[in-house]
């Protein structure tokens, strides 16, 4: 081992601390959200800004909850998310296997245009699904949301799921047609359970993305009953322009979910949004 | 077996779910949205063809500041190519590089990747608000009050101020794309350039940058079209304002579509969106294309 100089040391020093600081960044805002949180308006305007409360108000949560809707706005997120990763799996499964493990002509063709879906911004989409909601009566309820989830979803499952199939030998399909199993037994009994791996990674992708869209949910849906938590609290936090606890729980709401499923499955979460990138 | 594998009705059974919605949903609104910015449409009725006004009226004789929504999302452009990437290339060379706690930072700078973009705009709101906000206490408590003001309602910083957090949110992500990409090169090529006498500066720039170019080339192209599309954060924080100075194209057709109901103009704008996106995608891959051949 070679023995380090001082200014070595000093440089190693001084990267711990940018590091530090950067994280400090990362993780404080959300430290400060759960203090505030907690707290009244009282305590945060008197000068207690960024310490731990001193009266743990977990009243504000319930409030949050109960009274400011929180909990319909969850429940419709949870709806919504769920519904959109049943569909895309599904569809972009069922459509993959069709184009790269049946044969038939234009199974190429269909591949690329389905894939050139991923280039396409939502916000081409905005006006002519929003036409096509309203004259379906859809607006102001929740599959306004789910559809074109759902549609610009699928490009991504797509691809995700084409990586992970391809490296399912053929062999398989081969020895499962001469038993005389069915293509419909063949794709859900054999083919589904082995592509559950990448399964996780396009549900993953699609939580991320239906869970926190924002411009779709706020021009489809402006009716209590339907509201998703983006645009349930974006609306709440008109109301409550000076009331910081209960904004703050409903905020903290939003948050556990995605930062729950992110601490129990942070490599998967990395892996997934990677994937995205990599075909993208 | 090619019996079971061409069967027709299967084929269309399992193309069918994707088929539809890649239909309803992307195909069919792209043409529409087409259709549409020909039109003189308040969403009533059917609207009168008027060919390519709505496309005159984004820059000749504009009323509504279009262009300088469009100058707003090249600011932020610049800023994500000039200040983001760089930023997040750095941690990555760092982290990748064996540091204590490796897994660590990443993990927790990835945190607001993960996080909605309306909770970070009302944290930011409120880091942001002039009275009682995390900042302008910083500011306060390290005596420079004279700084302290309504960052979002001042018409000189709130673009900046909107910029900011759009920093803090995606550094993570393409910190972990370019750390991703760097971890998967071969060891030996590094322990070669070591055994060479380079030193940590020169791998850096002379062996990771060039072999993880794909990889920053796709960086560079999620946040440019991320910049000219961006939405969430502007419309949370200042939906456009003070007086227009955070306007970006999407919050102005959100605005024209719905509140002015100025359905041609407004997909006017959401078709020049896309031509934005698709033109800078090619620029950029022309671009990487060249420095590869280097």
């Amino acid at each position: 081992m070679k023995k380090k100089s001082i200014p070595a040391y000093f440089g190693k020093a001084i990267l711990y601390i940018c590091l530090i600081i950067w994280a400090i960044l990362c993780l404080f805002p959300i430290y400060w959200l759960f203090t505030f949180s907690l707290k009244n308006n009282t305590e945060i305007f008197g000068g207690n800004i960024v310490g731990l409360p001193q009266v743990y108000r977990w009243s504000n949560y319930s409030n949050a909850l109960l009274n400011g809707k929180v909990g319909i706005y969850l429940l419709n997120s949870i709806i919504v998310t769920a519904m959109t990763i049943l569909f895309t799996v599904l569809a972009s499964t069922m459509a993959t296997f069709a184009m790269q493990r049946m044969r038939w002509k234009l199974s190429k063709v269909a591949m690329s245009i389905l894939l050139v879906g991923m280039m396409i911004p939502i916000h081409a989409a905005l006006l002519p699904v929003f036409v096509v909601m309203r004259n379906l009566k859809l607006i102001n309820t929740i599959w306004s949301l789910i559809i074109p989830y759902t549609g610009f979803a699928i490009p991504m499952g797509i691809m995700i799921i084409s990586g992970i199939l391809d490296g399912i030998p053929r062999e398989l399909d081969e020895s499962a047609c001469i038993d005389g199993c069915s293509i419909y037994r063949l794709f859900f009994s054999i083919i589904l359970p082995l592509l559950r791996p990448a399964i996780a990674t396009c549900a993953i992708f699609t939580f991320l993305q239906s869970w926190n869209e924002l411009m779709m949910a706020v021009t489809f849906i402006s009716k209590d009953e339907a509201k998703t938590l983006t645009v349930g609290i974006q609306s709440m936090a008109g109301q409550y322009l000076t009331e910081w606890g209960p904004i703050g729980a409903a905020l903290m709401v939003a948050t556990i979910p995605t930062l729950l499923l992110y601490f129990m499955l942070s490599s998967q979460v990395q892996k997934s949004l990677v994937a995205g990138a990599v075909k993208g | 077996m090619n019996k079971v594998l061409s069967n027709k009705k299967a084929i269309v059974f399992f193309m069918l779910p994707a088929v539809l919605f890649f239909l309803l949903v992307i195909l069919m609104p792209v043409l529409m949205s087409f259709y549409y910015s020909t039109l003189n449409w308040d969403g009533m009725g059917s609207g009168t063809f008027i060919g390519f006004q709505n496309y005159k009226k984004l820059f000749v004789g504009n009323v509504d500041n279009f262009p300088l929504s469009v100058r707003n999302s090249f600011l932020f452009l610049l800023a994500s190519v000039f200040i983001q990437i760089p930023i997040s290339l750095l941690l990555a060379i760092i982290l990748s590089n064996g540091v204590k706690g490796e897994n660590f930072f990443r993990n927790v700078y990835f945190v607001p990747v993960v996080l909605s973009t309306v909770v970070i705009g009302q944290l930011w709101m409120k880091i942001y608000h002039p009275d009682y906000g995390l900042l302008n206490t910083f500011l306060r408590s390290i005596g420079l009050s004279s700084w302290a003001h309504g960052w979002l309602g001042d018409q000189n910083t709130a673009l900046i101020a909107t910029f900011i957090p759009t920093l803090w949110q995606y550094t993570g992500y393409h910190m972990l794309l370019l750390y991703a990409a760097i971890k998967s090169i071969n060891p030996e090529i590094f322990e070669a350039a070591k055994i060479d006498g380079a030193n940590r500066t020169k791998i850096a720039f002379r062996v990771t940058i060039p072999m993880i170019l794909p990889m920053l080339e796709v960086s560079l192209i999620f946040s440019v079209i991320g910049s000219l599309k961006v939405f969430d954060l502007v419309y949370v924080l200042t939906n456009g304002g003070p007086a227009q100075a955070s306007e970006v194209p999407s919050t102005l057709m959100v605005r024209t579509i719905f509140m002015g109901y100025q359905y041609g103009y407004g997909s006017a704008m959401a078709v020049f969106i896309i031509a934005e996106c698709v033109l800078f995608t090619f620029v950029v891959r022309k671009i990487f294309r060249a420095l590869q051949r280097d």
